[in-house]
């Protein structure tokens, strides 16, 4: 309720996505309870809150995850460029490359660096021959901040770099399908403090063409990278709005409590 | 509410010493600016003088509430309400330490003028600086009870120092002109009442430290100003004191 007004007080730049009302149901188990959340447009919206709160969840609603796991069941409207996802026409697969994912461990498949990035846009026939593909490998690791580091090793297996880069090879992964809209959930979580100044760096840049969703545990990674918090907690946002003012006045007592380390 | 709660119960500790050091300071301000108005008004040098070298305490005081806050910054990562709790207390502590400074600068004065002739007390000094005192009483106790409202009532009470300030002023004006061999002395009082009126200042300007602390807002209203002497120009004196005369 709380976060419903709030949504419209913040609403200032075009939403991309716009969840209304959505429910999310293990088997009998409801694990978000009616979440209403705008994402604004090249924009990085931060979700955070305690474990099991429902923040991956939610993320996989925004690309229809949720539809792999048996049992799940979806409530709810949600919209991307104003188009119902869940409608009975909606291809998934084409869904998904609209709106890519990052995992919280990074998993290259057990093929090459190259084969890892030129294999969406093979299933998604996005390149008419090899030089096509090649291009858009090249840009894609480019646009991860990896190319550099992996020009010399395209036919080396992805599994063979450090977790850092296998990350950012995941998010090379995702844009070579041309996303307009990146899902990652704790992208940084196994990282060190330098590859993750690297990933956040990257996703400050990715940000200028790209709508940003992450899900993070790291409240100092939330509040350095994100315009938007969201905050959840029991499967419900308790409070959503600019990162700045979330930690720095935020307005929920609950809110308050989880950022400063006395949630009891 | 405050810097209690947290899962981590040390960080509770390492919040609550920064506000007790706050305290302690503010308690050692409100005091050295009571002995500084003491040993004029009783014109006791002594006390002036150890009011000049306590300031030292107050500064070393200042410096461990910035090494506190330094490390809290560095250790903990501060957000929300704790964050505004230990840039508040950076913030109070510059201007305690400057309060300290004005009193210590009036001890200095005080043996000067007791190196002078006796000139007439004057009695708004005294009164100021018991307003002022009241003024950083209170406010401390906004502080330890985390009372916005106390913080904005002295907030507002600032305007009644810059009015005693300003007929002060005038006062002080006329004594000038009335016998030219007191002008030393009297420019020490004036200099002593605008050090009060300063601490006056500070306390309005942590009014607003605190009130932002606890509700993370500053006060919306415009600030009571009052004090009109940077504008007083001799000839309105001349004119007032000319209608003084007339008066008696
Ligand atoms: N596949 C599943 N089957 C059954 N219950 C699930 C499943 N996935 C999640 N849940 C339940 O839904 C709730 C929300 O889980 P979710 O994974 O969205 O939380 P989260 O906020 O991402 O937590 P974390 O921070 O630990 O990743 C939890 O109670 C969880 O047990
Ligand atoms: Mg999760």
């Amino acid at each position: 309720m709380l976060a419903k007004d709030m949504n419209t007080v913040y609403n200032d730049t075009k939403s991309i996505i716009s969840a209304k009302d959505v429910s999310v149901f293990y088997g009998e188990k409801r694990a978000l309870k009616s979440v209403s959340l705008d994402i604004p447009e090249n924009q990085i919206t931060a979700l955070i809150g305690p474990s099991g709160c429902g923040k991956s969840t939610f993320l996989r609603c925004l690309n229809r995850m949720n539809d792999t796991i048996e049992n799940c069941r979806v409530e709810g409207n949600i919209t991307v460029d104003g188009q119902d996802i869940y409608a009975p026409h909606v291809d998934e697969v084409l869904l998904r490359a609209r709106v890519g994912m990052v995992f919280q461990k990074a998993n290259p498949f057990p093929k090459s660096i190259y084969d890892n990035v030129a294999y969406a846009p093979r299933i998604h026939g996005l390149a008419k021959n090899k030089d096509e593909l090649d291009d858009i490998v090249l840009a894609s690791l480019e646009k991860a901040g990896l190319l550099d580091e992996v020009k010399d090793l395209l036919n080396e297996s992805g599994t063979g770099l450090s977790g850092g880069q296998q990350q950012r090879l995941c998010i090379a992964r995702a844009l070579a399908v041309q996303p307009d809209i990146i899902l990652m959930d704790e992208p940084c979580s196994a990282l060190d403090p330098i590859a993750t100044a690297k990933v956040e760096e990257l996703i400050e840049e990715l940000r200028k063409n790209y709508t940003i969703i992450i899900v993070t545990h790291s409240m100092q990674q939330a509040a350095r990278i994100s315009q938007k918090t969201a905050f959840f907690h029991l499967g419900e946002i308790v409070e959503i709005g600019e990162t700045e003012q979330l930690f720095t006045s935020p307005n929920d007592k609950r809110t308050q409590g989880y950022i400063t380390g006395r949630f009891g | 509410m405050g810097s209690t709660d947290h899962i981590v119960s040390s960080f509770d500790d390492e919040l609550q010493e920064i506000r007790n050091a706050i305290i302690e300071m503010g308690g050692l301000a409100a005091s050295q600016l009571e002995s500084a108005t003491r040993a004029l008004v009783d014109r006791n040098t002594d006390l002036a003088q150890r009011t000049i070298e306590t300031d030292a305490e107050i500064d070393a005081l200042e410096k461990s509430i910035d090494n506190m806050a330094i490390r809290l910054l560095a250790l903990r990562n501060p957000v929300a309400d704790d964050l505004r709790l230990v840039i508040s207390g950076l913030k109070m502590a510059s201007l305690l330490e400057r309060v300290a400074d004005y009193a210590a600068n009036m001890g200095k004065r005080g043996i000067a003028l007791n190196q002078a002739p006796v000139i007439r007390m004057v009695s708004a000094i005294p009164r100021m600086s018991e307003l002022v005192r009241r003024m950083i009483d209170d406010i401390l106790a906004a502080y330890a009870q985390n009372d916005a409202n106390l913080a904005l009532d002295v907030w507002r009470r600032d305007q009644e120092v810059d009015q005693l300030y300003n007929s002060m002023f005038r006062e002080l004006l006329t004594y000038m002109m009335e016998d030219p061999r007191s002008i030393t002395s009297c420019t020490h009082l004036i200099f002593m009442a605008k050090n009060i009126e300063r601490i006056g200042d500070h306390m309005t300007n942590i009014a607003e430290i605190i009130i932002y602390q606890i509700t993370g807002n500053t006060p919306t209203e415009s600030r009571p100003k009052a004090d009109i002497t940077s504008t007083t120009m001799i000839e309105n004196e001349l004119s007032l004191s000319s209608t003084n005369e007339g008066d008696k």
